[in-house]
């Protein structure tokens, strides 16, 4: 290809020098030159046909290596963001998930071993010790990965600060409670106030901006790559134009290299349009199946944990604190949390409660299993509520303790049974996204490389199709 | 979470009691002022009930201001509706058997209604799960006198907004839950005799330079108070200390251990208990204003009430080696209220 160019070329090097020794003046006449120049030029690519096969020629292999590029680089581009979404946004949001069903879990438990008293099993402080010491360990992480976002740093820090805080008022609750003083129970309460009102809307905060990030990285996975495909189908059509223009020029049906050349356009075209599609369905996939329902199945269960802490509390508050119009502010929490739960007190969760969607979401029989197991728990735990709280309301303290924090058929069990239901739901949601995202991974895998080989192979063809037509002018 | 304390805002009866607590200091240096006001009072009876009892044994040695205070809080008649001017005033005591008392007797247990969050007066010792304090000891000796037996008790820990519902429904016998007896409340039930009198003090961490609520020493301090609470309306009133306000009046004890307010204003009783878990915190200055604590029964159980003013005689009775002083002793006495007697009954029949 280069070859006819230089026959072409001579005539300017050789009057370049001249031009130049005119001097300032000769500045007009240089640029008079350079257009005389251009003229010959464009003469000879575009009057002769040799010249305009060359043209063609050397477009036509620009058009596929550029498509070539367009590709390699938007699918590179995709399959990072699906690798973002599989390697890090994932994870640190699921982290984020952790850190705040961890801290939500450590408040409830924190009540329920307050109650129990001098008689708190080991289990339950060993549960409340792993709940802090689990979001101690991702606090740490969670600092180590978070990278730029001021707002996430933001709520690092005001955990990493305020959870030593809570722990020790915590400690001071188990301490005047051992001593029998009612202060343990004031301690308790205002610990769980900093609990809900500075830790867990912090660590929401934080879950939400990892979900946000989660979110962006999934759109930029599946955003369909336009430019790649505008360029392929030009290339195509250019393709397609120059040999329809051979053929009625000189009657010639095939041209090999030109077919090759389509062929290899073909090819990638179809397997950018498969591969991502592969791609976005199956990410689409883990997106509805995975990342959605481990948020909504999170978020069933950290109302789960509200409401028991919210009824435990109300057995360490006796009454104690009450909303403005009178009522048992801690009833009325329990109830809040129920509602986003489950709704009603129906046999079914509500249209639109966080079981409900818990539901619809989930995948397969083994997917719905534990949510449905979920759902009978907290029938039962509602039953067990109404006559916890029946036997408090009427006075009967003694008897509304042990229907919350006893072994068996207490609501604490209950609350237990959904507790490790969702948790189940939570690992197999978990096992369903990673399956789906690392088949999306996989579809695009190859295709970066794929479609750069191929678009250099497309344009070598192109260049060898059309200097075989070249060299039939000779 | 806006919510209020085991002792809610006494309403009208409050102000009342606050403001004739003021008229009482202007008036203290006069004891005879006092009982001019009480003779223009529009019921005579009350007047002739109330200076024949004069100041209780044992209430001359140092404690004026609340010597006076306590019939000037019967003094305001003019401010206040014609039938009540003495909210405190019972029915004389009798041990006859009415229907209530019958239906107790039958039942072979008393039903109690009481408070299981304040400390010495009703709450659940964590050690043991039971309840205990100087409410319960009251209950307990009821039960004695009607049932014989202190055990023959059973006890309902109902919350301060159940206490009214709780004794019209018939759910409980009384109710002994540190309740004060208010204007409004007496529409509502009835009282027996005061078995207790408080008023509203600060208390401080020992070694605090803050001395009273009305000397300067307050001044640009942090005060905590429970929401809606009578202490609350008094620091309204004073406007030169910063408050904090807290669901219930306990929570403020945590707010001063952690050092988040400088003092707190509470009812005496329920600042003892407070005194009680902490050493490092006393009662400082006066009381200022004057609340009675009684035992609330149905209204229509009259004979209950008159059974229950019996009980409270026999409970005052002994100097002090009574039940009621060894009950304070037990319970109470490490806060130094500086009470050296129980309150004296009064009787409006």
């Amino acid at each position: 290809m280069s070859q006819p160019l230089r026959t072409a070329a001579p005539p300017g090097p050789g009057r370049g020098p001249g031009a130049g020794q005119a001097g300032v003046p000769a500045r007009g006449s240089e640029r008079a030159a350079w257009r005389a120049q251009f003229a010959r030029l464009r003469t000879a690519a575009t009057r002769t046909e040799p010249g305009r096969l060359r043209v063609i020629g050397a477009a036509l292999a620009a058009l596929l290596i550029a498509f070539g590029a367009v590709t390699a680089w938007q699918v590179t581009d995709r399959a990072r963001a699906a690798d973002a979404v599989v390697e890090r946004s994932e994870p640190l949001s699921a982290a984020a998930a952790d850190i705040y069903a961890s801290l939500a879990d450590a408040d409830t438990t924190a009540a329920t071993g307050f109650l129990a008293g001098a008689k708190e099993t080991r289990a339950v402080r060993q549960r409340y010790e792993k709940d802090i010491a689990t979001a101690s360990q991702l606090l740490v992480k969670a600092a180590a990965n978070t990278g730029g976002s001021p707002a996430e740093r933001r709520q690092i820090a005001t955990l990493n600060e305020r959870l030593p805080v809570y722990t020790g008022l915590v400690e001071q609750a188990r301490a005047d409670n051992r001593q029998g003083l009612p202060l343990g129970g004031a301690y308790l309460r205002y610990a769980s106030d900093r609990m809900r009102e500075d830790l867990l809307p912090a660590a929401r905060r934080l879950y939400e901006a990892e979900r946000d990030r989660l979110e962006a990285d999934y759109a930029d996975a599946e955003e369909l790559p336009w430019a790649a495909i505008a360029v392929g189908l030009l290339a195509l059509g250019a393709l397609g134009w120059v040999q329809r223009r051979a053929f009625l020029r000189t009657n010639r049906v095939f041209d090999r290299g030109l077919l090759a050349a389509t062929a290899s356009t073909l090819v990638v075209l179809v397997w950018l349009g498969v591969g991502h599609g592969l791609a976005r369905a199956e990410l689409e996939d883990s997106y509805d199946h995975g990342a959605k329902s481990l948020q909504v199945i999170g978020m069933a269960r950290i109302s789960a944990l509200q409401a028991h802490g919210a009824e435990s509390l109300s057995l360490v508050a006796r009454g104690a604190v009450l909303t403005d119009d009178g009522k048992d502010a801690y009833e009325e929490g329990y109830g809040r949390d129920m509602r986003d739960l489950f709704g009603g007190t129906g046999d079914a969760p509500a249209a639109g409660s966080l079981l409900d969607r818990a539901k619809s979401l989930a995948d397969g029989a083994d997917g719905r299993a534990p949510v449905t197991e979920a759902i009978d728990g907290v029938r039962d735990w509602q039953r067990r509520h109404a006559a916890a709280r029946a036997a408090d309301v009427a006075g009967d303290y003694d008897r509304a303790l042990p229907q919350v924090i006893g072994e068996r058929d207490s609501t604490g069990a209950s609350f237990d049974h959904v507790d490790t239901a969702l948790r189940k739901a939570l690992d197999h949601e978990k096992d369903d996204f990673r399956r789906a995202a690392d088949d999306g991974r996989g579809a695009l895998t190859g295709l970066a490389a794929g479609a750069g080989v191929l678009a250099v192979l497309g344009a070598a063809a192109v260049v060898t199709g059309i200097g075989r037509r070249l060299s039939e002018y000779r | 979470m806006h919510a209020r304390t085991t002792e809610t805002a006494h309403t009208a009866h409050t102000t009342q009691t606050a403001r004739s607590a003021r008229t009482a200091r202007t008036a203290r240096t006069v004891f005879g002022a006092t009982v001019a006001m009480v003779v223009t009072c529009a019921l005579a009876a009350v007047a002739a009930l109330l200076l024949p009892g004069g100041g209780p044994p044992g209430r001359t040695d140092g404690r004026p201001a609340t010597a006076a205070a306590r019939p000037a809080a019967a003094a305001a008649p003019a401010e206040r509706a014609a039938d009540c001017t003495d909210p405190e005033a019972s029915l004389r005591p009798s041990t006859a058997d009415g229907p209530a008392v019958r239906r107790i007797k039958e039942r072979g247990r008393l039903i109690a209604g009481v408070d299981q969050n304040s400390y010495r007066w009703g709450y659940r010792d964590p050690a043991t799960g039971k309840l205990d304090g100087f409410d319960i000891a009251l209950v307990r000796a009821v039960a004695k006198a009607i049932l014989g037996d202190p055990d023959k008790v059973t006890f309902l820990a109902i919350p301060t907004n159940q206490r009214i519902p709780a004794l019209k429904s018939g759910k409980v016998d009384i109710v002994a839950r540190t309740m004060s007896i208010s204007c409004d409340r007496i529409k509502e039930v009835a009282f027996s005799t005061a078995y207790f009198q408080a008023g509203q003090q600060l208390l401080v961490p020992k070694g605090s330079t803050i001395t009273g609520i009305d000397d300067d020493s307050l001044t640009g301090r942090k005060v905590c108070a429970a929401a809606g609470s009578t202490a609350e309306a008094e620091l309204a009133k004073r406007a030169s200390a910063k408050v904090t306000t807290v669901p219930n009046q306990l929570d403020c004890l945590v707010r001063l251990q952690l050092g988040q307010v400088d003092a707190i204003l509470t009812d005496n009783a329920l600042g003892a208990g407070q005194a009680a878990q902490d050493p490092s915190v006393v009662l400082v200055g006066k009381p200022f204003t004057t609340e009675y604590y009684g035992v609330a029964v149905n209204r229509g159980s009259e004979d209950l009430v008159r059974r229950v003013n019996a009980v409270l005689d026999d409970y005052r009775a002994g100097g002090t080696s009574s039940p009621w002083m060894q009950a304070y002793r037990q319970w109470l006495a490490r806060a130094d209220l500086g009470i050296t007697a129980p309150p004296e009954p009064k009787y409006r029949d």
